[in-house]
């Protein structure tokens, strides 16, 4: 019996590498994967975005694209050799966490182009291009309608994990509250909170049932997948949330009254079009803001918001893309921002 | 005879979990035999991908062992999580603060992390047979407040890596890694972080086991774990045996923690959610039958499955969902081949009852 079943075991095997090694070979279409950071693929968020990006990318420009989830930290660098060792021409990192691992992967592997969203490097090496988004001029802007929106006089922020991105959308939002205050002479206050998680939607849920609770009437989320739980919240207590990365409109038709668009797509679909056309950006950062139609607000917002404010906003997306703005992005910009208010 | 039927057990059980799974597969459009094969590959294809494996199994074989063993003295250690990322934290801690000689350095850092999960564990234990609190909710608490405490300490000035989400690395010479020099003759296998963390998961099963079997305490946290009640009549001190397993048990995955910071990440990061490998570890000891030595096995099989099996994804295009529901199928029926052992048995018994009739 015992040999029976070890035989059927080996047979099994032997079968399965024989599939594995007819299988393979692709041609010479130009090959792009992206690795994830630990939000996965349907995070409705910035991942998704890029996977988004990358799917147009192949259908338009006939790349072939694949993607490559992390569950773990620790996942970041056999992930990103599984993509080497699958012939990619170009690997990209989605997200900040994802910097040392590409740069590492990067110098090791001259011939391999990698990219990266949301990190800068001091100094990039000649094969990886950095993509950063201006979030905080989006926030900036859906912080000036929550600001002319609210009734209560209260508006939140839920952040996912303390970190350079999430404090651009933080301050960005902060200081679109405090013009607006100043330039309305109203007096909206900002209740800020953060989940320490990009994942656990029940924790965001309840931070922003807390803050509808302590007079809120407006939450807006840079929390990735606790976000999820944030518009939930806005749902069932038919209050007012805030989307980011992608039009979260759908979540929550009735409740979601703009969002905070930062166009990881757009990014991702650039880099792979300049890839294809022969114009690599590498060894440079690239920065996406208003001015590139990278970072927005999302095209439902008129849905909810009305036409005088939106018209508002137009200009105040004139006054920062001529420089009259200059969205703080920290808290050291944001303190010199308000000051000069 | 009853290892060989469990051998046996196992063995079917993974067929049937990867049958079902190419069921799945199939039902979804995707070629099974495809999706198989580039898993293998994933996994034998290249010395390199076979010491990814091994790395990828490592923390899951002590976790495993952890869980095993509190299990054998009528524990449920759902705290392997908490105490992983306590071993973790403390080996990360010692690795970076303390200066000392090469070989010392990480064993000192490892023995820490071991005292410190040792005492996170040990506190369940404590809390249960002090106040009778059942140790599945005090280790799933702790489970929490190790995640938080961690996140805490990476936030700290003095210990966060500047403009990152992660502690600062370890000194070099609290590094587990297998030294350079030795990896240029062997090719690809040393790519990856190879690291001593294997042979110690190794050793240790070996260690419980011995532990277990042929140890008054051993003996004694049997006892505990057969019959409690008969084992204080018997003149055990089931309290301070439930303490000692607990913190035998926490140690073990305390270890698991240090092995992987020495030997594969060199620092911790920012947890956004927690990681699995505690959890991981309850798959692991239920495969390997919770026995010390199933574990090295199940650990490898598991460890195999999670690289191997996300490997399928990019190459064939299946949504990583599916790839995760078949992971888990087969994962599901690994664990449980006391059903197949059931179900076989009753065939056979109707087969013999089936004979009875005839003779009459």
């Amino acid at each position: 019996m015992q040999k029976k079943i070890m035989a059927v075991v080996m047979i099994a095997v032997l079968a399965l590498s024989l599939a594995a090694c007819s299988s393979g070979g692709g041609g010479d279409k130009l090959k792009v994967t992206m690795v994830t950071d630990v939000g996965g693929v349907n995070d409705q968020s910035f991942n998704q975005s890029a996977w988004e990006g990358l799917q147009k990318a192949g259908k338009d420009l006939g790349v072939k694209v694949s993607y490559q989830e992390s569950h773990q930290d620790a996942d970041f660098v056999p992930n990103l050799e599984t993509a080497l060792d699958a012939g990619n021409d170009l690997i990209w990192g989605i997200g900040y966490k994802l910097g040392d691992p590409i740069l590492e992967a990067a110098k090791k592997n001259p011939d391999t182009k990698y990219a990266i969203v949301d990190f800068a490097y001091e100094d990039t090496p000649e094969n990886v291009v950095g993509v950063v988004f201006k979030q905080e001029q989006p926030s900036f802007l859906v912080g000036y309608i929550a600001a002319k929106m609210t009734k209560t006089g209260k508006v939140g922020f839920v952040g996912g994990m303390e970190g350079d991105v999430i404090s651009a959308f933080e301050n960005g939002y902060h200081a679109g509250v405090e013009y607006a205050n100043k330039v309305n002479g109203t007096n909206v206050e900002v209740i800020i909170q953060y989940a320490e998680s990009f994942t656990d939607a029940a924790k965001g849920k309840a931070i922003a049932n807390s803050m509808y609770q302590q007079g809120a009437d407006i939450v807006f989320h840079a929390a990735g997948g606790v976000g999820d739980g944030v518009i939930e919240a806005a749902k069932e207590q038919g209050k007012f949330a805030i989307g980011v990365d992608r039009d979260q409109n759908y979540m929550a038709p009735d409740n979601v009254i703009t969002s905070a668009m930062k166009r990881v797509d757009v990014g991702v679909y650039n880099v792979v079009k300049d890839l294809k056309e022969g114009k690599f950006p590498g060894g440079t950062t690239v920065v996406y803001g208003l001015e590139e139609g990278a970072v927005d607000i999302a095209p439902t917002s008129d849905k909810h918001v009305p036409k005088e404010i939106l018209d508002e906003v137009e200009a105040l997306k004139k006054d920062i893309i001529d420089g009259k703005i200059e969205v703080p992005f920290n808290q050291e910009t944001f303190n010199d921002f308000v000051n000069s208010l | 005879m009853m290892k060989e039927n469990r051998l046996k057990f196992t063995i079917i059980a993974i067929l049937i979990g990867l049958v079902i799974g190419a069921i799945i597969l199939l039902a979804v459009g995707y070629n099974p035999l495809e999706a198989y094969g580039i898993m293998i590959a994933g996994v034998f294809g290249s010395p390199k991908y076979i010491s990814w494996t091994i790395i990828k199994s490592t923390p899951l074989i002590l976790t495993g062992i952890s869980v095993a063993f509190a299990f054998k003295t009528g524990l449920f250690n759902i705290g392997a999580e908490g105490q992983f990322i306590i071993g973790a934290l403390v080996a990360t801690l010692a690795g970076y603060f303390l200066h000392l000689p090469p070989v010392l350095h990480a064993i000192v850092a490892l023995l820490l992390a071991c005292l410190a999960a040792a005492l996170w564990g040990g506190f369940a234990g404590f809390l249960k047979s002090k106040f009778g609190v059942n140790e599945v909710i005090t280790t799933i608490m702790l489970n929490w407040i190790a995640f938080y405490l961690s996140n805490f300490l990476v936030y700290w000035d003095k210990f966060k890596r500047p403009n990152s989400e992660a502690s600062q690395k370890i000194l070099s010479s609290a590094s587990i890694a297998f030294p350079k020099e030795f990896g240029s003759s062997l090719g690809s296998f040393f790519n990856a972080p190879v690291n001593f963390g294997f042979i110690i998961a190794i050793l240790v099963a070996f260690l419980i086991k011995y532990v277990l079997n042929d140890t008054t305490l051993g003996y004694e946290l049997r006892a505990v774990g057969f019959n409690k009640d008969a084992a204080e009549y018997g003149g055990i001190n089931v309290k301070k045996n439930t303490i000692t397993a607990m913190m035998i048990a926490g140690a073990i995955s305390g270890l698991a923690g240090a092995v992987h910071v020495l030997g594969v990440t060199n620092e911790i990061s920012i947890l956004s959610a927690m990681e699995g490998n505690g959890f991981d570890g309850m798959a692991v000891s239920l495969i390997g039958g919770n026995s010390p030595i199933g574990c090295i096995f199940a650990g490898l099989l598991f460890g195999a499955l999670k690289y191997g099996g996300y490997k399928i994804q990019p190459i064939m295009g299946a949504p990583s969902e599916i790839i995760n529901i078949v992971i888990g199928i087969i994962v599901f029926f690994i664990a449980m081949p006391k059903m197949i052992e059931g179900l076989t048995t009753i065939r056979s018994r109707r087969k013999r009852g089936g004979e009875v009739e005839r003779s009459k």
